[in-house]
C-alpha cells in the first residue's frame, strides 16, 4: 500500500490499525509531506519497530522524474511516470517575484478540445492524489516553489475526488502548508466538481472560456454541450464564488475566430456581474488542429479593449515555448515512441 | 436548459433492463416528460451518488426513455445499474444538453454506445438525409443495427474493428473516412464517442477540408 497521498485521518487510521503509537500518525505526515526523506529508513523520530512495519508493508510512494527539458527561460518540464508505462506532465516555471509549479491531474483527457494537445492522447487513466502531490514532493525545486496551478494535463473537475484530496494535502497545516491563496485549479467548467471544489477549499478558480458564444464555444470545446459557459457563470455568482477567492478566465485568442469586437461585447456583457479578469493566451499550435493564433497587435488590441469596458484583462506571458511545454505536448511524444 | 445545481431528480421505476452483451445494457423507463432527440439525462441510484450522464436512445414519441450503457472497468456507478432490476427506483433528472438533431441532411459518426443519441434522433424522423457511420470491435456491440439498416438503407455503414464480416467494412470509422476519395465537406458532421475517436475523426475531418465549424462532438465523460 501506498501512503503518499493520504490525509492524516487515513495515515492515523493506518497507524491505529498496526498498533504503532497514535501520534505516530502525525509523525508520518510530516515526514511525507513536510520533509525530503526519501524512504522510512529515514524518518528517523519513529521507531524501529514502526519503520520494520512500514518497511515490510507499505510503500513511500515517492516517484523520481525520468526526463527533464529545460527551456531558455528557465521553464523545466518534467515526465513523471505513473502506472501502465504512462507518463505525465509537470512544468516548473520560475520567474523574478515566484515560482509556478504546473501540475497534472489525469493521464490524458477526455474533453475533446480542439486546440489542446493532451486531447489527443484520448484519456487513459486519472491520478491518484499521491500522484498528483508526488509532482511536488519529488520535484528537485520543491523548496522554491511559491506558487501552484491545477493547469497540466487533465481536467480536475473529471477526477473530483483526488483532486479535492490532493489540495486538502497540499494545504493542511500536517502537509504541505501552502496558502489556498498560491492555489489555482484550472477546469473547462464541470459544474458538479466545481460546486464541490467551491463548497470545500478556499482556492482560486481559473475557467477556460475560448468564446462567450455558445454556438462557437461548443465547437471549440464539447463540454458546451453539457455544462454551458452561462450556467457556469450563473452557478459562480450563485455562490459569491468571486468574492471568496479569485476567480479568472483563459481565453486563447484565436485569429478570425474569437478576437472581433463582437467578442469584446459580449465576453463584458457575460462577465460584467462576477468579481473577475481574463487570462489572454497565446496559441501554441498543436498537430492537425485547424487554428492559428491571433498576433501580438490583436493580442493588445483585445486586452486593451476589454479593459476599457471595466473588465481586468492581461497576456499570459508564454512559458517554454522551445521545450513544447504546451500541455500533453511531451508526454504524447514519449507515449507515442514507446 | 437547467444548470445543474438546479437540476430535480425524480424517481423512476425501471420498466425493463435487457443484457445486449458481455458488459452492455438497455435501460428503460416509462417517461412522463419530453425531451429533444440527442439530449442526456443524469443518474442516480442513491440520494448520495454523483449524478452521470448518459444520453437518451429513445425517440421523442416513444413512451420509455431507453439508456444504453456499459459497464465500464473501474467504474463504481455502471456495475451498480446493471445489476438494478425491473421495478427498482432510478433517480432522474429532467433532459439537459444541446448535441441535437436537425432535420438537415448531416452526417452521424458513432462508436460504441456512442451511437444512443442518433437513435434517439433516428426514431424522432430525423433520418432522412443522414448518413451513419457506426463503429464498433465485434458484431454484438453494433448495437441497433437492423433498425439503422432498415432506416437507412445504404447510408448505414457498419464498421467492425477486429471481426470481418461480409458487408461490413473492416477497420475503424476513422479507417473508413481515410480510404474515402471524397469527404463532404459541406454537411455538418456529428461525432460521438470516446474523447480519442472525436479528436482523431475530428482531425480527418479538418485534415480533409471539413471546417471545424461543421463538426459537432459530444464526448463520454
Amino acid at each position: 500500500m501506498i501512503l503518499l497521498g493520504k490525509n492524516l485521518d487515513e495515515l492515523e487510521a493506518l497507524v491505529r490499525a498496526e498498533e504503532m503509537p497514535s501520534y505516530t500518525g502525525m509523525q508520518l505526515a510530516r515526514w511525507l509531506y513536510g520533509s525530503e526523506a526519501a524512504s522510512f529508513a529515514e524518518m528517523s523520530n519513529l521507531s524501529k519497530q514502526s519503520r520494520t512495519v512500514l518497511e515490510n508493508k507499505y510503500q513511500t510512494g515517492f516517484s523520481e522524474h525520468v526526463k527533464v527539458s529545460v527551456s531558455a527561460d528557465g521553464t523545466r518540464k518534467y515526465l513523471f511516470p505513473t502506472g501502465g508505462g504512462r507518463f505525465i506532465e509537470t512544468a516548473f516555471m520560475p520567474e523574478a517575484r515566484r515560482n509556478t509549479l504546473c501540475l497534472s491531474t489525469q493521464v490524458g483527457c477526455k474533453m475533446g478540445c480542439l486546440f489542446c494537445m493532451t486531447a489527443r492522447q484520448g484519456f487513459q487513466a486519472n491520478l491518484s492524489a499521491g500522484e498528483i502531490v508526488n509532482q511536488l514532493r519529488s520535484l528537485p525545486e520543491r523548496n522554491r516553489v511559491t506558487n501552484i496551478v491545477y493547469m497540466g494535463m487533465g481536467e480536475p473537475f473529471d477526477n473530483t475526488e483526488e483532486v479535492l484530496k490532493s489540495l486538502e494535502i497540499l494545504t493542511a497545516p500536517w502537509g504541505f502548508a501552502i496558502s489556498p491563496k498560491k492555489i489555482t485549479v484550472s477546469t473547462i467548467g464541470l459544474i458538479p466538481g466545481m460546486i464541490q471544489f467551491l463548497e470545500k477549499t478556499r482556492c482560486n478558480l481559473a475557467i477556460s472560456l475560448h468564446s462567450p458564444f455558445d454556438e462557437e464555444r461548443r465547437k471549440l470545446m464539447p463540454v458546451q454541450h453539457v455544462y454551458p459557459i452561462r450556467d457556469v457563470i450563473r452557478e459562480l455568482i450563485r455562490t459569491d464564488a468571486g468574492r471568496q477567492r479569485k476567480i479568472s478566465f483563459e481565453y486563447i485568442l484565436f485569429r478570425g475566430i474569437n478576437d472581433s469586437d463582437g467578442h469584446i461585447r459580449e465576453m463584458a456583457r457575460l462577465l460584467n456581474k462576477l468579481p473577475c479578469r481574463v487570462n489572454l493566451m497565446r496559441f501554441h499550435p498543436v498537430p492537425n488542429a485547424p487554428l492559428e493564433g491571433a498576433d501580438e497587435a490583436s493580442l493588445v488590441r483585445f486586452r486593451d479593449a476589454l479593459n476599457a469596458k471595466g473588465i481586468i484583462a492581461t497576456i499570459r506571458q508564454s512559458r517554454g515555448i522551445d521545450i513544447e511545454a504546451a500541455c500533453g505536448l511531451l508526454s504524447t511524444k514519449a507515449m507515442l515512441s514507446k | 436548459m437547467q444548470i445543474q445545481s438546479e437540476l430535480n431528480f425524480k424517481p423512476y421505476p425501471i420498466s425493463n433492463i435487457q443484457h445486449l452483451n458481455s458488459n452492455s445494457y438497455l435501460l428503460s423507463f416509462q417517461r412522463d416528460f419530453d425531451f429533444h432527440a440527442g439530449q442526456i439525462l443524469a443518474l442516480k441510484i442513491a440520494d448520495a451518488d454523483t449524478p452521470r450522464y448518459y444520453s437518451i436512445a429513445s425517440g421523442i414519441n416513444d413512451p420509455q426513455i431507453d439508456i444504453l450503457f456499459n459497464v465500464k472497468p473501474g467504474s463504481t456507478f455502471s456495475p451498480r445499474l446493471a445489476g438494478l432490476v425491473p421495478g427498482d427506483l432510478l433517480q432522474v433528472s429532467s433532459p439537459a444538453g444541446m448535441f441535437l438533431g436537425t432535420a438537415g441532411p448531416d452526417i452521424w459518426i458513432a462508436a460504441g454506445t456512442g451511437i444512443a443519441p442518433f437513435r434517439s434522433m433516428m426514431r424522432s424522423g430525423l433520418s432522412n438525409g443522414k448518413i451513419l457511420l457506426q463503429g464498433a470491435s465485434a458484431p454484438e456491440s453494433l448495437y441497433f443495427a437492423e433498425e439503422f439498416r432498415a432506416a437507412l438503407g445504404e447510408a448505414y455503414v457498419p464498421c467492425l474493428s477486429r471481426h470481418s464480416q461480409p458487408g461490413i467494412f473492416h477497420g475503424r470509422v476513422t479507417d473508413y473516412l481515410r480510404q474515402l476519395d471524397q469527404i463532404d465537406t459541406e454537411k455538418t458532421h456529428y461525432l460521438c464517442g470516446s474523447a480519442e475517436m472525436v479528436v482523431d475523426t475530428r482531425d480527418i475531418l479538418t485534415e480533409r477540408g471539413v471546417p471545424f465549424g461543421k463538426v459537432l462532438a459530444e464526448v463520454y465523460f
